[in-house]
């Protein structure tokens, strides 16, 4: 069958798009968003029941919520997301036809079936299992199958997006090494297949218990494994929102990265370090060593969390490099002040930035400290770590680049224009606050996965301070008003892509590359190799030191302090 | 060139590395140390730790420790499911039975002197979360789990199960006594 080589060049931004990558990535955004809306429903409901004031759904309802809106939000948002951006990434990005598209498709329609039959799982009633779904309290069998059938869909993803590499590579599409985007969604995507092995490893053997095949499941064994699969899907977040930060930076200001030995450093150190995260969640299990612990929970020494310090830094030093060049370079902050807030693809990225590096980067050291976990294991802590890293870090970047995805991708001008101004502020701020009230109220000890935190009717109930009921209906206030923002998303997203304005280009036709080549850049002399930028030293990017600074002296309180609360408990050993 | 286009330098990685990078390249750095470094600072010098003691063991043998405990030491019964109440002998072992949807038996302690806490479920996982100390450790089937604890102030405190474990996980909590 003859390849398809029919390209589209954006008119706006010149990227080229490959005609048969074109509807994939469409329909895996499409199919994110659906499942963004489904969880976001539920995340109402979940939220609603919390809040002492309201307590809406019955107890088994609001467990089934609970586990739904997990698997929607972490799982199938974010991957169908994902594989969205990996196609961007190498074909479009690398001007390079995607391999095989229709495996691609093979590999889309079973992530659909997949959610969808873990979502039937779930609403049927039987598998309120949240979505650890911790053996030996069993599910459904067509939960897991649910589960590893969108599983084997999304590695077929991974492997799309790496032989299309292996096809730039081939014909030539490009210069050199690839794009610093492309070589992010390329940790993210080799992360994605140990992520995805591991998911095998402990989801298989489930499934044949679920089915009476196996007779035990080990619960120890069972969490060993299943957060290797867990925590390191969230691993792949942070990979893909860290190249959605220097996207942003790259197609907003034209950033150049401060120095791609070091950005690219930084994202090999993810390879090699991020998957130990599975520990984190171990830290007060018997059956482990400290040994094993403290090694693996500090991704060896902290080289992981390195990394992310060096991408916190480089992303906004690249963006204030590129504004001083543009003239903005009064005192320390203007090229920050002038840079444009009012477009909802910098100021969502920005946030996005922040929040995961001050809320979402420090709770999540903390929380993954050896002892500290003692005073924070499965209380409200961990939700409100990990709605600061996925939900500010993870869904606000993408939310953010989607701002520049309708018009170049779905030809459609983004409806609402007021709106979606206002969209990532509502989302990032209302979501940030409800993160740091729930980091609160678990500070204070309230359970995580809990249906009423009064315990009304319990023989013998725990009475919570007022500052815990406080802190839950801030909780949950800001939580209303990032569901506002939500809602704003989804409005301006659906509508723009099925009801949005045409953009339409004069004299537009499809260009068929020769041979699938796009025409090769211009080569740059080998003397350009070893000039960085003009200015070196600090005064290149003060502000940005600065903000950094910042950062490290409030990581540093902040951990010291909770090791001072530590210090008050009963002693243990 | 930006981030989305291929690096203008072929030879990227001979690119010198900024000064002000390279700053606060080694401050991240020294900075993970410092964090590493405390983890094993506070097992040497510091009172909260985990000793990782456990055994594996099946629901019947641990049951039946923990009835030989309360055979012993029970004090009284509270509630009206009449759950024993017991005030073991300060360096004793203490079996706490995690089970769907109960903590068994009451334990009675003093404060100031330490005892041989051994946490096991009978069933599912359970999370035992001391409140309002917060002390928050993970509960497995089939592995016992010992930790020397030493109440420090008297009081009445609660022991609430922070690990989902089916429809009436939030009816799962108990007391502990200091005296």
């Amino acid at each position: 069958m003859a390849l398809n080589r029919m390209f589209r060049t954006c008119p706006t931004t010149g990227l080229q798009f490959h005609e048969p990558s074109e509807p994939l990535i469409r329909a895996n955004a499409v199919a994110g968003v659906v499942s963004l809306l489904v969880g976001g429903v539920l995340a109402l409901l979940v939220l609603l029941t919390r809040w002492p004031a309201v307590h809406l759904l019955p107890a088994d309802q609001f467990y089934l919520a609970l586990t739904a809106h997990g698997l929607d939000m972490l799982v199938f948002w974010i991957i169908f997301f994902e594989i969205a951006i990996l196609y961007f990434c190498s074909s479009t990005l690398l001007r390079c036809r995607l391999a095989t598209p229709r495996m691609a498709w093979a590999g889309f329609w079973l992530m659909v079936i997949g959610a969808l039959m873990n979502n039937f799982a779930v609403f049927k009633g039987d598998s309120s299992v949240m979505f650890t779904s911790y053996a030996p309290m069993g599910a459904h069998p067509t939960f897991y199958l649910g589960l590893i059938l969108f599983a084997v869909g999304a590695l077929i993803g991974c492997f799309v997006f790496l032989g299309t590499l292996v096809v730039g590579k081939a014909e030539g599409t490009y210069n050199g090494s690839i794009p610093l985007v492309t070589f992010g969604a390329l940790t993210a995507a080799i992360i994605a297949v140990f992520t995805i092995a591991s998911g095998a490893v402990i989801l298989i053997p489930t499934f044949l218990w679920s089915i009476g095949l196996i007779g035990n499941i080990d619960s120890l064994m069972y969490r060993t494994v299943w957060w290797a699969f867990g925590h390191s899907s969230q691993q792949v977040n942070v990979a893909a929102h860290v190249s959605v930060w220097y996207a942003v930076a790259a197609i907003v200001f034209g950033a150049k990265p401060l120095s791609e030995k070091v950005s690219r450093t930084a994202f090999f150190l993810y390879i090699l370090f991020l998957q130990l995260a599975s520990a984190h969640h171990l830290l007060t299990d018997p059956g482990v060593s400290s040994n094993w612990k403290i090694f693996n929970t500090s991704y060896a020494m902290y080289l992981a969390v390195l990394a992310s310090l060096v991408h916190g830094f480089t992303v906004p030093g690249a963006i204030e490099v590129a504004q001083r060049g543009k003239g903005y370079t009064k005192g320390l902050f203007e090229w920050l002040r002038k840079a444009p807030w009012g477009n909802p693809v910098f100021s969502g990225m920005f946030m996005s930035l922040l929040g995961f590096g001050f809320l979402g980067g420090i709770s999540g050291v903390v929380l993954g400290t050896e002892q500290l976990n003692l005073i924070m294991h499965n209380t409200f802590y961990v939700p409100g770590h990990f709605h600061a890293t996925v939900v500010v870090g993870t869904t606000l970047a993408f939310m953010a680049i989607t701002y520049f995805l309708i018009p170049v991708l779905f030809r459609r001008e983004v409806m609402f224009p007021k709106l979606a101004q206002w969209q990532p502020y509502l989302f990032g701020i209302g979501m940030s606050a409800f993160a740091l009230f729930m980091m609160g109220a678990g500070t204070l000890g309230v359970p995580r996965r809990h249906w009423d935190m009064t315990m009304a009717g319990n023989l013998m109930p725990h009475e919570w301070p007022g500052t815990a009921y406080l802190m839950v209906g801030l909780m949950a206030i800001s939580g209303l008003v990032a569901i506002v923002g939500g809602v704003a998303y989804l409005l301006i997203t659906v509508g723009s892509v099925f009801f949005g304005k045409r953009i339409e280009t004069p004299g537009y036709r499809h260009v068929r590359v020769a041979e699938g080549r796009a025409a090769p850049a211009p080569a740059q002399p080998v003397a350009a190799a070893i000039t960085g930028h003009g200015e070196t030293g600090i005064a290149m990017a003060p502000g940005t030191f600065v903000l950094a600074m910042v950062l490290l002296v409030s990581f540093i309180l902040y951990y010291f302090v909770n090791w001072r609360y530590l210090s008050q408990v009963w002693p243990l050993s | 060139m930006s981030a989305i286009q291929p690096p203008s330098a072929r030879v990227w990685w001979k690119q010198p590395l900024d000064r002000i990078e390279l700053i606060w390249i080694l401050l991240a750095l020294a900075w993970c140390l410092v964090m590493f470094f405390m983890m094993p600072y506070w097992h040497v010098f510091g009172k909260q730790n985990l000793a990782n003691e456990a055994y594996r063991t099946t629901p019947e043998a641990y049951m039946k420790k923990a009835n030989d405990v309360v055979e012993k030491y029970t004090v009284r019964k509270e509630t009206d499911r009449q759950i024993p109440v017991i005030h073991p002998p300060a360096g004793s072992d203490v079996y706490l039975v995690a089970r769907l949807w109960e903590w068994w038996p009451l334990l009675e302690l003093e404060a100031g002197k330490s005892y041989r806490l051994h946490l096991m479920s009978m069933d599912w996982l359970h999370g035992f979360s001391l409140q309002p100390e917060n002390i928050n450790i993970q509960v497995h089937p089939g592995y016992d789990h010992v930790l020397t604890i030493t109440p420090t102030r008297p009081g009445t405190y609660s022991i609430i199960c922070n690990e989902y474990c089916g429809v009436n996980h939030h009816t799962m909590s108990s007391r502990l006594y200091v005296k």
